[in-house]
């Protein structure tokens, strides 16, 4: 802990007001739990309505062969669409969304997605556009998927882009493997690739299917890559370094020309994890640290909602050398015709989709950048960076900061003296907060950090927002030094269901719905 | 049609535009003075302060060299505009192009659900407690994939049909501790494509030709660690998979089966018929064409030993809470990156979690009778196109086995001849496969969905006559 600290009534009085992204007015009918969608079916009972076709009717059985022909349709529920409507607007109220308030988890950039960018995807000319039709019926997709590409590489300060994978995850692995063909057009393939010990769990998954052994390099006291251990693991079997920039603890790798420089020299490639790109838009590009290769997350950075999990899309942009080998086919504008047309550059590592990607994810990013334009992301990364750094200032005594530089986007602060006090684990600050009427931040990430809590305000939380949140994270830590952290122990009490038994869980699966009388129901077996 | 001139007005994205009043940054709230009060508490000047750590050798000069941000209006206006220079399959011509992606008819109630912030704005699942409803939606789409295909356990998504394939040939890899996969000529070639680039530096994938439309396995399989086969294949024909089944498994192999979730309307499941994983495309349930994405990846297995380990992708389980209460949560998550890292089953983390949840709710709009009708109508329909089409001159079966919905036609002329004239007409004719399956000839691809009427496709035939002609 610094020391320093501001007494509650230090908070400017502006930012004092109501938060408009508080959601403990959220209204909650009722405490039982949703029946499953199948306990609601009733055989014979259907929503589903097919218009009257005079189209000849046909023998199933020789149309479709009797070895082939099932004798009965697969299991499904048969409900009204009342009951089925009902059921998942109910399953929907027992969500939190970042349309309810503030979703601080650190390292997933949940802001707010303008409902501009829904609408977009909604267009008839885009949505109902087959994948494999003639270019000359999709020029306005392709002109969008090219101007998406552009605006990309002009963020980045890259050469080219791809817009195929269609996560971030799917992007490290199509980088790895432009790493990989890179290598082995110069003669000699390489065998690994060096990653921080505070990297994202994708890297090394990612660079185990490209084919890659991991080395990782440790972080200095500083929270930044130990630039001498890495020049101790840089030598000519290095493929390649992935780093985050702002890295997992919110902080800017300052070291990063020295850390290009190593690299480079050794013939060995950089790799820009874009997780954290929203904090440097139009402050720094990736491209002009020395960065080779990068993969953009829209679903973080260019406000793709997230879905509950996806889907996403995680484009890869490259440095001119590298763009021979960029996935095909691509959309490119042929000037003399003056038409878009699908090409697949020369040494392309080949399709990693099995389209174009996730495309109406693209056309929500291309709406959310025309919006914004150069000037407006400049003030996300701003107000992202203010909001972070104006909470960190805030919590600065409540919580411990192993790592204290400036941070970015993005803080990570330690609920160990708080374990240590009053046996209050990030994992029970976390559940607290919920009941304040937050997301939780992340938990127990980046690993290198005990009992972590990564805190991402984003841009669109107001100022009263983030002191909001500020307010709350200091109410737990006092609640807890009074009450030894009973309170926290048994959060959250505002929500459906209370802490939920993982461990039963994984050692019981029950993976799929069955019938109270099925013997692979273990709610059966229990006797 | 668009207008060449239209294009070439649009193309520079970097040109400076005079559209509406200018607007920065309409999703950042802070005013001046907020901004102004929280420098000032952080100790700072001005916003450039933020980044004072930060190397001046990297720093950007100038800003972005890109256009200003746009008003609302003017950013849908220049979208409507460029939606407009599409001659889109479903909406502008009448389509008989399938190939993995399908014109099926949307209920309205998939789309009104799909406007739930809940849904749509939330974050992967990881704090059970607030994300019940995601979880349990998930819960109810496992089991209904995994009813579609015959089999144990479904996950709760991946990114596409392709990416499922992958995975299934990297599970079957990690399963049998073997490299080799046989992948049958009859899938989709972009999803070959997808497999050889993915999985290139692990595994040595090999291609099973096919003969007349059905897979012809060699007899020596050198220790395959799976067998990969379409029902329908990509070329619309019905593949025999308790053979392949038998192939596979007498050599130590799985069988993974790239199934058609509308055909399982029909169909006997891939899992009954000795499939040890399914995977597939779910577009057809709940999700517009799209230019091809975001898609839906279905992947279900059988129970096994390999499972706990091996399983790609998320995995909702049922459990309780501290109360007691029926409860959902991700489980079996000892598999997957963020734990395992380096020896993670797959690398995948977000997924493509919405487009399951609105299959989930497509699926259980139809229940079991509305899927039967569906598969069927498709089925219809393409018997009668089937018997008008063959008709023509110029026009015969390019293979003789057993289709479903979807077949492969033998044309006369170069097929992109045949599409423009069909487009002239107001048809999206099918999809053109003689680049991919150049033993066929000049052939096109046609599929007919439960959207076709008797009229068009009569029409349909009547302009494939006289695009002959």
């Amino acid at each position: 802990m610094s020391g320093r600290t501001p007494p509650e009534t230090s908070a400017p009085e502006i930012l004092r007001g109501p938060s408009g992204g508080r959601a403990t007015s959220a209204p909650v009918a009722g405490d039982g739990t949703e029946p499953s969608i199948f306990e609601l079916s009733v055989a014979g009972r259907r929503a589903w309505s097919f218009g009257a076709t005079d189209v000849p009717e046909v023998d199933l059985t020789s149309a479709v062969g009797a070895e082939h022909l099932a004798d009965a349709p697969p299991m499904l529920p048969e409900v009204s669409e009342r009951d089925l409507v009902a059921h998942m607007t109910r399953l929907s109220s027992r969500n939190y969304s970042v349309d309810h308030g503030a979703y601080p988890l650190g390292s997933c950039t949940m802001k707010y997605n303008p409902k501009l960018c829904d609408t977009a995807t909604t267009l008839p000319g885009f949505a109902a556009a087959h994948p494999a039709q003639p270019t000359d019926q999709i020029q306005g997709w392709m002109e969008l998927l090219v101007g998406l590409e552009d605006f990309l590489c002009s963020v980045t300060g890259m050469h080219a882009a791809t817009l195929q994978p269609a996560a971030g995850a799917a992007g490290e692995l199509t980088g790895l493997l432009l790493m990989r063909a890179w290598h082995s057009a110069r003669g000699r393939q390489r065998s690994k690739v060096l990653i921080p010990d505070s990297a994202h769990g994708t890297n090394p998954a990612s660079v185990t299917l490209g084919g890659f052994d991991v080395v990782e390099v440790p972080s200095d006291a500083r929270g930044l890559v130990d630039l001498d251990a890495l020049r101790d693991l840089v030598d000519d079997d290095v493929a390649g370094l992935m780093l985050t920039n702002p890295n997992t603890l919110g902080l800017f790798e300052r070291d990063i020309r020295e850390i290009a420089a190593v690299l480079h020299d050794a013939g060995s490639l950089l790799y820009y994890d874009g997780a954290n790109l929203n904090a440097i838009l139009g402050v720094v590009r990736p491209g002009d640290m020395g960065f080779d290769i990068v993969h953009l997350n829209l679903h973080k950075t260019f406000a793709v909602p997230h879905g509950g999990g996806g889907p996403g899309a995680g484009p890869v942009a490259v440095s001119e050398r590298l763009a021979p080998f960029l996935p095909g086919p691509r959309p490119e504008f042929d000037a003399q015709s003056g038409r878009f047309e699908w090409a697949t550059p020369e040494c392309s590592i080949g399709r990693v989709h099995g389209w174009h990607g996730n495309a109406l994810a693209l056309a929500r990013s291309y709406a959310y950048i025309l919006a914004n334009g150069g000037d407006g992301l400049r003030r996300v990364a701003d107000a992202a960076v203010l909001n972070a750094r104006y909470l960190q200032e805030r919590l600065r005594d409540v919580f411990d900061f192993p790592y204290d530089e400036p941070c970015m986007h993005e803080f990570v602060a330690s609920a160990a003296s708080l374990k240590s006090d009053c046996d209050v684990r990030a994992m029970d600050v976390a559940k607290r907060f919920i009941d304040e009427g937050f997301h939780p931040p992340t938990m127990y990430f980046p690993l290198i950090v005990d009992e972590a809590l990564m805190v991402e305000p984003t841009e669109t939380e107001s100022p009263q927002t983030v002191e909001a949140m500020a307010v709350a994270f200091r109410r737990i830590v006092e609640e807890a030094n009074d009450d030894g952290g009973a309170a926290a122990r048994s959060a959250p009490r505002s929500t459906p269901v209370g802490r939920v038994d993982e461990v039963a869980a994984a050692k019981k699966l029950r993976l799929r719905w069955t019938p109270d009388d099925d013997p692979g129901n273990p709610t059966h077996s229990k006797e | 049609m668009m207008s060449p001139g239209a294009v070439a007005q649009t193309c520079d994205h970097r040109a400076a535009n005079g559209e509406g009043e200018h607007r920065v940054g309409h999703y950042v709230p802070h005013t001046d003075d907020e901004l102004s009060a929280m420098l000032a508490f952080c100790g700072l000047e001005s916003l450039d302060d933020l980044y004072a750590h930060i190397p001046d050798a990297v720093r950007l000069v100038g800003g972005l060299d890109m256009v200003d941000g746009l008003a609302e209006t003017d950013v849908m206006a220049r979208l409507r505009a460029m939606a407009g220079r599409n001659s889109a399959a479903a909406e502008d011509l009448v389509s008989f192009a399938g190939f993995g992606a399908y014109d099926h008819e949307l209920p309205t109630a998939v789309p009104a659900l799909m406007m739930r912030s809940e849904f749509v704005t939330s974050y992967t699942p990881y704090q059970p407690e607030l994300s019940q409803g995601v979880l349990q939606a998930l819960f109810e789409y496992q089991t209904m994939v995994a009813s579609l295909f015959g089999l144990e356990i479904a996950n709760a998504s991946l990114y596409d049909g392709a990416s499922a394939a992958v995975e299934g040939l990297n599970l079957a890899a990690a399963a049998t501790k073997r490299t080799t996969v046989w992948v049958s000529e009859g899938i989709h070639p972009n999803v070959r494509e997808v497999i050889r680039t993915l999985t290139g530096p692990r595994l040595d994938v090999r291609i099973a030709p096919v003969l007349n439309g059905i897979t012809a396995w060699p007899d020596d399989l050198e220790e395959p660690a799976a067998l990969l086969v379409g029902y329908p294949n990509a070329l619309g024909c019905l593949e025999d998979v308790p053979a392949a089944a038998q192939v596979a498994h007498d050599a130590g192999a799985l069988l993974v089966a790239y199934a058609d979730p509308v055909a399982a309307g029909v169909l006997r499941s891939v899992g009954s018929q000795g499939a040890d994983v399914a995977v597939g495309e779910g577009q057809p349930f709940g999700t517009p064409l799209g230019l091809g994405g975001p898609y839906l990846g279905l992947f279900a297995c059988r129970q096994a030993s390999w499972v706990r380990r091996w399983l790609p992708g998320r995995l909702v389980g049922e459990t309780v809470d501290n109360q007691d209460r029926r409860s959902y949560v991700l489980t079996l998550s000892t598999r997957e990156q963020h734990i395992r890292r380096e020896t993670a089953s797959s690398n995948v983390c977000t997924n493509q979690t919405l487009i399951a949840v609105a299959a989930a709710i497509h699926l259980s709009w139809l229940g079991p009778d509305g899927l039967r009708e569906l598969a069927t109508r498709c089925v219809r329909g393409a018997h009668y196109a089937r018997k008008q089409l063959f008709r023509i001159p110029g026009v015969e079966p390019s293979v003789s086995s057993r289709t479903l919905y979807e077949f492969p036609l033998r044309l006369e002329r170069p097929v992109p001849d045949v599409l423009d004239r069909l487009a002239e007409e107001g048809y999206l004719g099918g999809v053109d496969l003689t680049p991919d399956y150049p033993d066929l000839g000049n052939t096109m691809l046609v599929a007919v969905t439960e959207t076709r009427t008797r009229d068009q496709i009569d029409g349909f035939s009547a302009a494939l006559e006289k695009a002959l002609a």
